[in-house]
């Protein structure tokens, strides 16, 4: 028991590696805040593309997210990340997992506002252009509003997703809590840094989890 | 940049020609370690979510426990454990066993609570009928329960597999030689960007059909209430 707690509790070790950790953590809560906003404005931006109701737009945008929901992200950020310099274009790590990221989550969060937009009653919407609103003033005021709540379990599920898809950013070397849990796991040749950082993850993400399972059981039951 | 050296750089067919057995390599490991993937994960998380039907409360508490700790970790966190961390407690494991066996927990995690769902909102009256005819628990489970559940939950089961099984492309981070790893290293023997394009093909192949599959399967079981 205790060579078990040497191994992956070593209080020595947790003492000198847990502000380092806690750096990386805040660069997952940096990246967090940096790619869950683009990735809802897209997403937005998409629906709303969608609901224009042009077909060839909609099949151009069908062909975009399909396509992206099922890429690997991972495949994606290397591709943009080592692929690019060889024509020329020499991006920083942390601008390809914005772009990258941004093309996943974007057909991702794309579907559900979709969903949501058309579970408004099309009534809203002709209700709200003959009193005069505008395309644009609908949308805004009338139409995202309703589909936004009527989504929410999706969006928030969803968001727990991207917050988790951070960890990929690890992969281009960017500083996040598990590269950095990795980096002090090859530096102490023991697995207490991997066991602290998953701690870390638990603390932040589990109060969401319940959170997600409250609101999936309702959604389930409504079907 | 002119057309001809993109084509040169993303799509060079000497470089092809060179390094795609590797890349079909890694497809059959990919699509191995899918279906692997799909088998475990997806009869795991029914057996749970079954065994959580009997109303035990420790079983209860132990399942939700599991499934809350799977689905709040990062799936790569959970395969850095047990490739990185696992070797420390005396159990080494290869690429592909951390990788499967971390994608099976993470896919049966998620499936249990996305059966769960489906069966609690059968209504009470179904079992209630079923038991009055005379069949047991477990008849009734099988028999009625089940059938009608598994149906209601399919479209966000095949959502999740279908978003689980990308993860297999997270093995390349242990250095399994799956398409993602095998394109990459052959990218970066070769110096050029071609394999990665090989590689991303591969698993268009792979997944455009997987989701198509996934769509087909939803319109022909499930039942929309």
């Amino acid at each position: 028991m205790n060579e078990v707690l040497q191994q992956f509790l070593n209080p020595e070790i947790i003492s000198k590696v847990w502000l380092y950790l806690l750096k990386g953590l805040g660069t997952t809560a940096l990246l967090s805040l940096m790619v869950v906003p683009l990735g809802l404005a897209s997403g937005l931006a998409v629906a709303a593309l969608w609901s224009l109701r042009r077909r060839w737009l909609n099949g151009l945008l069908i062909v975009y997210v399909d396509f992206f929901r099922a890429f690997p992200p991972l495949v994606l950020l290397l591709f943009i990340y080592f692929g690019l310099p060889f024509i020329g274009i020499e991006i920083p790590a942390i601008v390809a997992v914005a772009i990258g990221f941004l093309l996943n989550t974007s057909s991702y969060y794309g579907e559900i506002f979709r969903a949501g937009i058309e579970s408004v009653p099309r009534g809203q919407w002709e209700a709200a252009r003959s009193t005069g609103l505008s395309w644009a003033q609908t949308m805004i005021n009338v139409v995202v509003p309703q589909a936004t709540r009527n989504v929410l379990p999706d969006l928030i599920s969803n968001t727990l997703e991207v917050v988790k898809l951070t960890t990929l950013a690890s992969v281009v070397a960017i500083p996040e809590l598990l590269n950095a849990a990795r980096n002090a796991q090859a530096l102490t040749y023991n697995a207490t840094p991997i066991v602290l950082a998953a701690l870390m993850y638990l603390v932040l993400l589990w109060p969401v989890v319940r959170l997600i399972s409250r609101l999936e059981h309702k959604a389930v039951a409504v079907r | 940049m002119e057309l001809d050296r993109l084509a040169f750089t993303f799509f060079n067919a000497e470089i092809a020609r060179e390094y795609w057995p590797d890349i079909a390599k890694g497809f059959f490991v990919t699509l191995q370690l899918g279906l692997a993937t799909i088998a475990a994960g997806l009869a795991l998380g029914l057996a749970l979510a079954m065994a959580r039907s009997f109303q035990m409360r420790v079983v209860n508490w132990t399942i939700v426990l599991f499934a809350d700790v799977l689905r709040a970790l990062p799936p790569l966190m959970v395969i850095i454990i047990f490739f990185f961390a696992f070797p420390y407690a005396g159990m080494p494991m290869n690429a592909f066993t951390a990788t499967w066996l971390s994608l099976s927990l993470v896919l049966a995690a998620f499936s249990e609570e996305i059966f769960w769902a489906g069966i609690v909102s059968i209504p009470k009256g179904q079992y209630e009928a079923a038991r009055s005819t005379g069949m047991s628990a477990w008849q009734t489970l099988l028999n009625v329960i089940l059938p009608q559940a598994v149906r209601l939950t399919i479209p966000p089961l095949t959502n999740r597999t279908i978003a689980i099984t990308k993860g297999t492309a997270l093995g390349s981070v242990v250095a399994l030689a799956e398409i993602l790893g095998s394109a990459h290293s052959a990218s970066s023997l070769a110096g050029n960007p071609t394999p990665l394009t090989l590689g991303a093909i591969a698993y268009l192949l792979l997944f455009i059909p997987f989701v198509l599959f996934g769509r087909w399967v939803e319109t022909r079981f499930a039942w929309k209430r």
